[in-house]
């Protein structure tokens, strides 16, 4: 339980970092959703199950793809 | 030297917020209305998720304002993105063979789920808001693999106000039956029954179809539009 709330938290770090250094703005996105997922498998362990499903059906599936559509309609590389 | 200060101040804030947090114990109740809703909630409700007990029952006004607020920002959206529209249908590429048969076969199952979720909102984990978005999930597949299959506005706008009309009119005839907006008028039966906690499944299945077709209405919106 320990380690893997801790692997989680080092992995929401790694992502919340990779989504605001990458340059490609599609693999931002998906850094960011990867965030939203170890969140919810966080919240989950955390025995808090509505929140968990919140969070992955909305954070990881449905915002993800609102960036992406967004993106598709402007640059996807940044400058 | 911008860049030191900008350093600076994180630490700083970092800091005051970590100080401020190490102070509250961490996992311990701290007050006494959590208390009474964990021991009382499937007494009072019936509702044996005491998550769904407070969302609906004790702070059902609350929930009423939170699906406005999702109401207003998906209307907001549609006005933003019609005012620009485009001349004609898009050019888009046929999706491959994978994603066509995998789309079809588990839109269905997705919205199966997705009822599932927020029909037993009252027993198990989950809601009308979380089946809503697990349904607009199962439609943004249905974009993503097979474009011919589109959903129909009108339907869709007549689910939305549906729900929200249903949620509105069950929580004025609490009122008329009773003191209060969102009174549980209807008999609680037994916890852990599918037909029990009055008022409380219907209300989130109303929440379920106006949220799941909201969010659905927003990714039709954001595809066909823009």
């Amino acid at each position: 339980m320990t380690f893997l709330a801790l692997f989680l938290v080092l992995l929401m770090l790694v992502g919340a970092v990779a989504a605001s250094v990458f340059k490609d703005l599609i693999s931002a996105v998906i850094a960011a959703a990867l965030v939203s997922l170890a969140a919810s498998i966080l919240f989950y362990l955390l025995q808090a199950p509505d929140v968990a499903m919140a969070e992955a059906a909305i954070g990881a599936a449905l915002t993800a793809a609102i960036f992406i559509i967004a993106i598709s309609r402007t640059k996807r590389y940044e400058e | 030297m911008r860049r030191i200060i900008s350093i600076l101040l994180l630490v700083i804030v970092a800091l005051g917020i970590s100080q401020s947090l190490a102070k509250i114990p961490f996992g311990v109740p701290k007050t006494k209305v959590g208390r009474h809703y964990i021991n009382e909630g499937v007494k009072e409700t019936g509702a044996t998720n005491i998550v769904t007990s407070v969302v609906v029952s004790y702070r059902g006004f609350d929930t009423l304002g939170e699906v406005t607020v999702l109401f207003i920002a998906a209307i907001g959206l549609g006005a933003v993105l019609t005012a620009g529209a485009r001349e004609g249908p898009r050019k888009t590429r046929p999706a491959s063979l994978v994603l066509y048969t995998g789309c079809r076969l588990l839109f269905p199952l997705i919205l199966v789920f997705g009822t599932y979720v927020f029909i037993h909102g009252h027993l198990t984990p989950g809601g009308g808001f979380q089946g809503g978005a697990i349904i607009a999930s199962g439609f943004l597949l249905i974009y993503l693999g097979c474009r011919e299959r589109r959903i129909s506005r009108a339907a869709s706008n007549l689910a939305e106000s549906l729900g929200g009309l249903v949620f509105v009119v069950i929580g004025l005839l609490g009122l008329g039956f009773g003191d209060y907006f969102l009174l549980n008028f209807l008999p609680k039966g037994t916890a852990n029954a599918l037909f029990s906690a009055g008022i409380i499944p219907i209300i989130y299945i109303a929440i379920g179809v106006k949220v799941g077709s909201e969010l659905a209405g927003i990714i039709d919106n954001l595809i066909e539009e823009s």
